[in-house]
């Protein structure tokens, strides 16, 4: 599904992601078996979240990005 | 001059792409450590392709236990697409769980040779890709735009590739699973003579089952 809609605002699967990086989620394999989503379409919303400066790639996972923390916490 | 249709090979590598789905932006290596059925089917609001893909949502489960995973493509837009995936679901009851690929320019479906204009010059026909965890194409099923898919053969056909990744078997006409698989042929003499001793069933040296 796509994480990020029209106006530039996380999508409720794009939340789901961000939360379970806050919850502590460093990889694709580590959200999808958190959120139960099938890992194609984690890769894919994470690259989305990244696109859109939400997330950001450390080594070969992901963190939340300063913008992605700011979500979470709002 | 005549146009070449470029078709992937069996035990080759699937032909990456990144493509607009009704579930985003979608690239073949997402898929990377799952098996993927990539399959495309004419036009939207049609009725086999309708028909098909109320079947395909229908296996979808099966798939899944099996780490398999859906993915549509034809060349209609992500609006018709939805349209049409909205329509099942209201229309029919069926919710369409999987993506399907926008294709509008035929980037997707002429690296899969999925036009043949014999066919149509606009429409992909009835492709199927059984594409396996490490991105090679192991299936091929191409069916004409008048004759829908069988689902059964479809869930068979992955079943059965996996039973010989898993057990280095393969497997006999009409194969379901539980029923004996066949032992590879022996290489060389010896292995031909020891066959017949390992308690396999055998019509011959060449022929040999056995239960899993």
């Amino acid at each position: 599904m796509a994480c990020v809609s029209p106006d530039g605002k996380p999508t409720e699967s794009g939340m789901k992601i961000l939360n379970s990086l806050a919850a502590g989620a460093k990889s694709a394999e580590d959200v999808a078996a958190d959120t139960g989503r099938p890992l194609y379409a984690v890769r894919s919303g994470l690259r989305e979240l990244a696109g859109a400066e939400m997330v950001a790639e450390k080594g070969e996972g992901y963190e939340l990005s300063p913008q992605g923390k700011e979500l979470i916490s709002s | 001059m005549e146009e070449v249709i470029r078709l992937p090979k069996l035990g080759e590598p699937a032909p990456d792409f990144e493509a607009p789905t009704t579930h985003g932006t979608i690239r073949l290596d997402d898929y990377k450590g799952s098996w993927l059925i990539l399959f495309s089917h004419p036009a939207d609001f049609t009725p086999v392709c309708t028909t098909e893909f109320m079947a395909f949502a229908q296996i979808y489960p099966e798939l899944q236990k099996r780490g398999v995973e859906l993915l549509g493509i034809s060349v209609d837009s992500i609006t018709s697409h939805i349209a049409w995936v909205r329509n099942i679901e209201e229309k029919m009851g069926m919710k369409i769980p999987f993506p399907i690929i926008a294709d509008l320019n035929k980037e997707v479906s002429q690296l899969y040779g999925m036009v043949h204009p014999g066919q149509s010059k606009t429409e992909t026909v009835r492709c199927v890709f059984v594409i396996d965890p490490n991105k090679t194409v192991r299936a091929m099923l191409y069916y004409p735009l008048t004759t829908g898919r069988n689902m059964d053969e479809i869930l068979r056909l992955v079943t059965a590739l996996q039973t010989t990744d898993e057990h280095k078997v393969a497997t006999p006409a009409n194969w379901r699973p539980g029923d004996m698989v066949i032992v590879p042929p022996p290489l060389t003499a010896e292995s031909a003579e020891e066959r017949l001793k390992q308690g396999y069933e055998c019509v011959d040296w060449y022929l040999c089952k056995k239960k899993l």
